[in-house]
């Protein structure tokens, strides 16, 4: 029989620590939609997503009701659409909002190319259209694939997305240039990622799976408070610990929403994901570790600790996980990022060398509007090499606040927060990014 | 068996375990445990019960217990016992 103790802590996770499930993510192959005709296309697409996903919905909040755990997300990722586009892919996109909407899910990822070694015709046509899609659609999310550990770094994509989150930055500039939080650029991009705005389904997926997110930053913390000023092997055991009780209940929910949707379960993504609440904060953890803010001497230690800590945790307690699975460190999801972000204690070269050690990359970071394209491709290509070298998946999520400067404020509203505009370092690299071509992959890429 | 929770809290008076223990007769729900105490004025009860016997589905139980929260101004939660298990047993 479980103990009072026992049924008081989890109660507590829940109501007191931000505990939650952040998504359940259905993820949706779309191969068989591609037509020649973008329209015909587009109406597969859409009478596919409203088919599978009718239910998703409703079945998330039975369970949220029955196990009295918030879900707060239900997301859907499809197969990456350059993939099913043979024509312009604006129809398609218009489709899968219109789906998004129609099935009630919160986001829909997948208007995605992969290009890490170069770009299709399909690609081409799908990147153009970013900006635009953005723009116009209200649940869609995008992300571009720019390199990988296996082929190097593309070096023309990486140019090309500095442009496009620049223009996707304008077209959106009335709300503090939303359209970029939808976008994603990537190096080593994983397949079964259920956390948005990268979330897509690979092409090595099933028909259709349910993988599922669970965050608890709060409750990392508070585990914390428990061992002030131990060494660390107890910090990380702690950490252990609680990854392990989090990740256990995603688990229970991943199997109960693949039973009653007779759809099979994907993985669990271990991961910490913060919102802008208080008490929900990855910052938080680390100055719960004794640093007065992050960014502070120690904190890619400090977070390195956390992020290997939670998967030993939570591997255990899933058959299968995946995804992103780590901390997340985006800036404006997180109130403690924030604070540190707006003091200048957090700068952007401090969060590129988190992101060495953190589960994704550059995220949710507000730059100056006039940050050149070519910075911005800088920003990428860094980013996307130390995901290739480190076999890691790496990010950049920027959104250039348009007539804004460094010390300004972005407003998202949310769970995509808010956020100080941060300095771009002002150094030309124009003629570093007009090279193009490819970075070859390491050497290390050759295992074989 | 279809164990779940219910757990009760709130200001404490008279006859809150007997209001919430009715309902539960009266909708054939066995209770297997139940503990309960005052934490600072707050009356804290967990009920471990089994809703085999109860012809509603967990929607339905829910629902029945409204107007006991209404009348007595107290938190109510139900929820299935497996988040319990899955968290604290391996």
């Amino acid at each position: 029989m479980i103990e009072t103790g026992e049924i008081l802590q989890t109660l507590r996770m829940i109501q007191e620590e931000n505990f939650d499930i952040r998504t359940i993510t259905l993820g949706i192959n779309l191969l068989d939609c591609s037509d020649p005709d973008a329209e015909k296309c587009a109406q597969r697409v859409y009478d596919k997503i409203c088919r599978t996903a009718k239910d998703l919905v409703s079945t998330g909040e039975h369970i949220e009701t029955e196990f009295g755990i918030p879900i707060v997300n239900k997301r859907i990722s499809v197969t990456p659409v350059s993939l099913i586009c043979q024509a312009d892919p604006r129809p398609i996109a218009r489709a899968l909002d219109r789906a998004a909407k129609e099935v009630g899910v919160n986001f829909l990822g997948g208007y995605s190319a992969l290009m890490h070694k170069g770009a299709t015709k399909a690609d081409e046509r799908l990147l153009a259209s970013i900006p635009e899609v953005l723009s116009e659609t209200q649940l869609l999310c995008s992300s571009v694939n720019v390199a990988s550990t296996r082929a190097g770094i593309n070096m023309n994509a990486v140019k090309e997305m500095g442009e496009i989150i620049k223009k996707t930055a304008e077209l959106t500039a009335d709300s503090d240039g939303l359209g970029c939080a939808k976008l994603v650029v990537f190096a080593n991009a994983v397949e079964d990622n259920p956390f948005m705005a990268g979330a897509f389904c690979g092409v090595g997926e099933p028909e259709c799976a349910i993988n599922v997110g669970v965050s608890g930053p709060g409750v990392v913390k508070r585990a914390l408070e428990e061992v002030k000023g131990q060494p660390f092997d107890t910090v990380a055991e702690t950490i252990k610990r609680t990854a392990f009780k989090i990740t256990r209940v995603g688990q229970l929910v991943a199997r109960e929403a693949s039973q009653r949707l007779n759809i099979p379960f994907g993985i669990v993504d271990l991961s910490l994901a913060p919102t802008p609440a208080r008490g929900d904060s990855v910052a938080h953890i680390l100055t719960e570790m004794g640093l007065e803010a992050a960014g502070a001497p120690g904190t890619t230690a400090a977070l390195a600790l956390l992020n290997d800590a939670v998967k030993k945790g939570g591997v255990m307690a899933s058959n299968h996980v995946g995804g992103l699975s780590g901390a997340f460190i985006p800036v404006s999801e997180d109130i403690g990022m924030i604070e540190a972000a707006a003091s200048g204690a957090l700068t952007l070269e401090k969060l590129e060398a988190m992101t060495c050690v953190c589960s994704v990359g550059l995220d949710m970071i507000a730059i100056p509007g006039d940050t050149s394209a070519a910075a911005i491709s800088g920003i990428i290509a860094d980013e996307a090499a130390i995901g290739m070298i480190n076999n890691k998946t790496t990010a950049v999520r920027v959104i250039p606040a348009v007539g804004k400067k460094a010390g300004d404020r972005v407003e998202f509203g949310g769970l995509l927060g808010f956020a100080p505009v941060m300095p771009v370092n002002p150094c030309d690299n124009t003629e570093f990014i007009a090279r193009g071509g490819r970075i070859p992959a390491p050497l290390h890429s050759l295992r074989n | 068996m279809r164990k779940a929770l219910i757990s009760v809290t709130g200001l404490d008076t008279t006859g809150i375990i007997a209001r919430v223990a009715t309902k539960l007769y009266e909708l054939n729900i066995n209770i297997l445990d139940i503990s309960q105490t005052i934490l600072s004025g707050y009356f804290t009860m967990m009920m471990i019960v089994d809703l085999s016997g109860s012809k509603l589905d967990f929607d339905g139980v829910n629902k029945e217990l409204q107007p006991i929260r209404e009348e007595l101004k107290m938190e109510i939660h139900i929820q299935r016992m497996d988040i319990f298990d899955a968290m604290h047993r391996i």
